[in-house]
């Protein structure tokens, strides 16, 4: 089992002809993620590393049935995308695109809680659920997503697209393999969150698991303490908090959109005192993660 | 980006919201008034009052004295090139409404108080009764209805509800039609004869939506508009020079530390890690930075050149995540030209190179050639770090 997608989820991607949604997609076939279809407005019959491209998004589902599609077009386009992949029943939308406004995030994310259909991003490399399927850049080429990733008991969600990959790099070096890794975006707003993704690897029986990537900025680390309390969440969570430096330097932006402090709210200070009390393990370094992450899961054969 | 107090005030008239009478003056010669008046500081940070940014006259002797006064001033960083001058209301009582984003509910909220002028996160916390919250969708904008449920839970209602609601879902349009990520009305006050005013209004804009609002781009670009003592360092502005050589990938957002050890760190995630782990093994850190998104060689060679030409840089520890995108041997290249170009030898000038990933066999080919300390993805972040420190201080 997986969270979000598996080997059998069907994918188009919305803008495939773009530069970087062509290389994406020829890692994902690479990665044995079924890409049925791709959608261009005005570039119907063309293809792209074998996948078929249409002009719009029902026209390629009429052909190529679909569960999860990944757009990757001009931010000012983005909303329209998401619209009309919400409009045609797709129930996973990764949006790969950045600097999208938030406004738009917003409404298209209306229409998703609505329907009930999981959005990763904007502003997100995707997720991976090793040797099952690829969403998105996740990872890069086929050979390095095989360096760094191989399947196993534990899930990882991250506010750094670059840290999925580099988290997923240090439990594989360590024997510790993953079950669905996912990057969450780094906008202040985004489909899902900490929030949205622990249940999902809570009700997942392979997950026995989590570590969360974490970065200074917004409130979703203190509600999920909360939560991880209220709702009685079973599945041991480590978190890493990166950016422990940013609490001295209030009102500045280092790394992603979402990461400014604004006087308490925020901190990294805050964030680990709650995640304590929540009995979230805190790592205290990086390489803390994997011996944390050991006294959950034993070692494995 | 940040509206000034006067630009957001144009847009609240453009929405029929109530302001004081004012004018901008960017020196006092002009400046003459008939009766008591406020000069405000247009500066685009809180709290401006407690800073001194905010002075009372009733006599254009004083305005003027005092004007000077504001425009000397040091204000939290800033040092404002205009002073809205508002003649002074009679408040009988004060409001605050406030809009945001929530991020769990992913929805606009609003805020409301029936106390005004304060710090909203401590009422919040001392008077829960008199703050309401509603959210509303962005497709259908927050109702006239929606606006009074809010405004009568704080026990508000007759004239004043309409009065107050009305305006509410003005500010809720403004937040909408302008990409808003913040507007705020603080506060909003009742004057003595029964009209409400906008004293003051914050208005935070959507950077990645400033391409749809031209007008506001343009305003931004205003270099008379306010004056940042916070400006970059020489170090920073070089830094962003180099950035913007070419648009390939990104060697920035660098910001300048006072301690020996250089940094070359990147994405965004791992620069964090880093900076951190560099710390945590008592290491001084000389800069933070930013690499990703595979940067041209140029821009990676003159970051190099530009830090380790420090005086105070003794040497350079390079660490990012595991690459897929940024290509290993054009970070090594980069680096390892630039070390040379400033005259320095790449063995000695590096404590540590750890950038895993795409295209690595090749990069550390040069790394090796060059002699220069090298480890591959099983040395972790933290582990670089360390290694980084120690070899820095022999």
């Amino acid at each position: 089992m997986a969270i979000l997608a598996d080997q059998n989820t069907r994918v188009i991607v919305q803008g495939i002809t773009g530069r970087e949604a062509t290389s994406f997609t020829k890692d994902m076939l690479g990665y044995g993620t079924k890409v049925v279809a791709g959608v261009t407005p005005g570039k119907l019959g063309q293809n792209v590393h074998g996948v078929p491209v249409y002009d719009t998004v029902q026209q390629a589902l009429r052909e190529h049935p679909a569960e999860a599609s990944v757009i990757s077009v001009p931010p000012p386009l983005v909303k329209e995308a998401a619209l009309e992949a919400l409009d045609n029943g797709i129930r996973l939308i990764v949006v790969v695109t950045e600097r999208v406004p938030r406004r738009d995030t917003i409404e298209f994310l209306e229409v998703a809680q609505e329907k009930d259909v999981r959005v990763i991003g904007p502003n997100t490399l995707g997720l991976i659920s090793p040797h099952k399927v690829k969403l998105g850049m996740a990872g890069g080429p086929v050979e390095d997503v095989k360096k760094a990733y191989m399947p196993g008991p534990v899930g990882i969600a991250s506010r750094s697209g670059g840290m999925t990959t580099e988290i997923a790099n240090l439990l594989t070096i360590n024997g510790i393999g993953q079950s669905t890794c996912v990057a969450v975006g780094g906008d202040p707003i985004v489909g899902a969150n900490f929030l949205d993704l622990i249940p999902l690897f809570e009700k997942d029986p392979e997950t026995r698991a989590v570590v969360l990537f974490c970065e200074p900025g917004g409130v979703v680390e203190e509600r999920l303490a909360e939560f991880v309390t209220a709702e009685k969440i079973s599945t041991p969570i480590v978190a890493f908090i990166a950016g422990r430096f940013v609490d001295d330097i209030p009102g500045v932006r280092f790394g992603h959109a979402a990461t400014i402090v604004e006087g308490d709210t925020g901190t990294t200070k805050r964030k680990i005192a709650m995640f304590r009390e929540a009995g979230i393990r805190v790592a205290e370094s990086f390489s803390d993660i994997v011996s944390a992450l050991r006294e959950y899961i034993g070692v494995q054969e | 980006m940040r509206l000034l107090e006067f630009e957001s005030k144009a847009i609240l008239k453009k929405y029929q919201i109530s302001t004081p009478r004012g004018r901008v003056f960017t020196s006092p010669q002009e400046l003459s008034i008939d009766s008591p008046v406020v000069l405000k500081a247009q500066i685009p940070i809180g709290g401006r009052g407690k800073k001194g940014g905010v002075l009372e006259a009733s006599t254009t002797e004083d305005a003027r004295t005092k004007m000077e006064q504001l425009f000397s001033r040091n204000l939290g960083g800033y040092r404002p090139k205009k002073i809205l001058v508002e003649e002074r209301v009679d408040v009988a009582q004060e409001f605050f409404m406030g809009i945001v984003y929530d991020a769990l509910a992913k929805a606009p909220v609003v805020i409301f108080s029936r106390d005004g002028g304060v710090d909203i996160e401590e009422l919040v916390l001392r008077k829960p009764e008199k703050v309401s919250r509603g959210r509303f969708s962005v497709r259908s904008g927050l109702h006239q209805y929606r606006a009074r449920e809010i405004v009568s839970d704080t026990g508000i209602s007759g004239k004043q509800l309409l009065g107050i609601s009305a305006i509410l879902s003005r500010l809720a349009n403004i937040f909408l039609d302008f990409d808003a990520t913040l507007a705020e009305i603080n506060p909003l006050v009742l004057t003595g004869d029964g009209q409400f005013m906008a004293l003051d209004c914050h208005l935070e804009i959507d950077d990645d939506a400033l391409v749809r609002h031209k007008d506001l781009m343009e305003i931004e670009k205003d270099m008379d508009r306010v004056e940042s003592e916070r400006s970059m360092t020489e170090f920073e502005r070089k830094a962003a020079e180099i950035d913007a050589l070419d648009h390939r990938g990104v060697a920035g957002r660098v910001i300048e530390f006072n301690g020996s050890l250089g940094l070359i760190i990147g994405g965004g995630g791992a620069s964090l890690t880093a900076f951190d782990a560099v710390k945590a093994h008592g290491g001084k850190p000389a800069n933070y930075c930013e690499i990703g998104g595979n940067p041209s060689v140029l821009k990676v060679k003159e970051l190099t050149k530009l830090i380790v030409s420090r005086p105070n840089v003794k040497k350079i520890a390079v660490i990012m995540n595991v690459v897929s995108n940024t290509r290993v041997d054009l970070m090594a290249r980069g680096v390892v030209k630039g070390i040379l170009e400033a005259g320095k030898v790449p063995a000695e000038t590096v404590a540590i190179f750890r950038v895993p990933g795409a295209w690595e066999e090749e990069g550390f080919k040069i790394l090796s050639k060059y002699g220069v300390p090298y480890c591959d993805r099983s040395v972790s972040i933290d582990e670089a770090a360390r290694m980084a420190v120690e070899n820095s201080s022999i």
